[in-house]
C-alpha cells in the first residue's frame, strides 16, 4: 500500500527547492512582500541594505524554485507570487493537521455525549458505540 | 461547529506543540483521554479501527494499542504514563511499534476555561529532528493513502 504513495520525485525535487529557496530571511521577507501583491526588482530592493544585483540573484532563485512568476510587462518586469506553489509547500504539513482536526472533531462528537461525572449520559448518548463496563452494568439493572 | 487547531513544529528544535479548544468541561474531556471505551472512539486517523491492548491511564500505568487502516494495515503505539492528575495533567511516553526505540514524552495539559469549556495543550518531545519530521512525514503518508483510497473507491464505481 505505502509502495503506492511514492512521491513523484520530480514533485519532491521542487518541494526540496522551495523550503531551499524559503531558508533565507530575506527571501522570506520578499515572498512577504509579495503576498501583498506584485512588485518591481526596485521595489523589492528597497527594504533591504544589498545591491540591485543580489536582489536579482534572490529572485532568481525563488523563480527556480516556483515561488515567484515574472511577467513580460515591458521594462518594469513585475515579480509576481505564485500561491499554488506556497500551497503545495504549506500541504506538506497540513496532512498532519488535516488527521488531529478529523480527531478533535470526532472528540467534539463524543464530548456532546459525555455529561458531567457522575452522570450517566455515556450509554445513553447516540454517538458512542462502545460502553464502559459500569454503564453496562447499571444499563441491566431495572 | 468546530474550533481550529493550532499545530506548531518550531524550526530548529524537536517539538510539536498542538492545542485545542473544546467546548466541554475539563471533567468530559479528562474522560475521553482516560477510557479506553472513549478513547477508541476518538484518536487515530479517520476510518481507522482501534484495538486496545491495555489502557491504565494512571501515575505508573501504560498503554498499547494497535490502529487497523481499512486495507487491513496495522500499526501499533504504546508508552507508559508517568504521571496522571485527574481534570488537570499528563506525561506520556509515545513510540510507534514501527520505528522501535524513537520515544517522544508529551505532556497533556487540560485548562479549565469556565463556563464548560476547556482548553487542551500537547507539547511533544522528540529524540531529534529528524524523528519530529518523521512523524509529520509518516502522517502525511497516511494522508496520501487515504486520499488514494477514497479515489479507489470512487474509480471503482465509474
Amino acid at each position: 500500500m505505502v509502495d503506492n504513495v511514492i512521491v513523484d520525485p520530480s514533485a519532491d525535487d521542487r518541494l526540496d527547492r522551495a523550503f531551499m529557496a524559503l531558508a533565507d530571511p530575506v527571501r522570506r521577507r520578499m515572498i512577504a512582500r509579495l503576498s501583498r501583491g506584485p512588485a518591481t526588482v526596485n521595489e523589492l530592493a528597497d527594504p533591504f541594505e544589498i545591491s540591485k544585483q543580489a536582489v536579482s540573484k534572490h529572485i532568481q532563485v525563488l523563480e527556480q524554485a516556483g515561488l515567484v512568476t515574472r511577467t513580460r510587462d515591458a521594462q518594469r518586469r513585475p515579480v509576481h507570487l505564485n500561491a499554488a506553489q506556497l500551497e503545495a509547500l504549506t500541504a506538506w504539513i497540513d496532512k498532519y493537521r488535516l488527521i488531529h482536526e478529523q480527531q478533535f472533531r470526532r472528540l467534539d462528537a463524543l464530548l456532546a455525549g459525555i455529561g458531567p461525572p457522575g452522570d450517566e449520559p455515556v450509554a445513553a448518548s447516540t454517538h458512542i458505540t462502545g460502553r464502559t463496563d459500569k454503564a453496562g452494568q447499571k444499563e441491566q439493572q431495572p | 461547529m468546530t474550533n481550529p487547531v493550532t499545530i506548531t513544529a518550531p524550526e530548529g528544535v524537536p517539538y510539536i506543540d498542538i492545542e485545542r479548544e473544546f467546548e466541554a468541561p475539563v471533567a468530559a474531556v479528562f474522560r475521553a483521554h482516560a477510557e479506553p471505551d472513549l478513547i477508541k472512539q476518538w484518536l487515530g486517523p479517520n476510518g481507522y479501527e482501534m484495538a486496545i491492548d491495555h489502557f491504565n491511564f494512571t501515575s505508573g500505568g501504560g498503554y498499547r494499542y494497535i490502529h487497523r487502516n481499512p486495507a487491513g494495515e496495522e500499526y501499533a503505539f504504546n508508552g507508559v504514563f508517568h504521571v496522571v492528575r485527574k481534570n488537570d495533567f499528563a506525561i506520556q511516553t509515545f513510540e510507534f511499534e514501527g520505528f522501535p526505540d524513537v520515544v517522544s514524552i508529551e505532556s497533556l495539559r487540560f485548562e479549565d476555561l469556565g463556563n464548560g469549556r476547556t482548553r487542551l495543550r500537547a507539547h511533544a518531545v522528540y529524540p531529534n529532528l529528524e524523528a519530529r519530521d518523521g512523524m509529520i512525514a509518516s502522517n502525511m503518508e497516511v494522508g496520501v493513502t487515504e486520499g488514494y483510497e477514497r479515489l479507489d473507491k470512487v474509480a471503482a464505481s465509474l
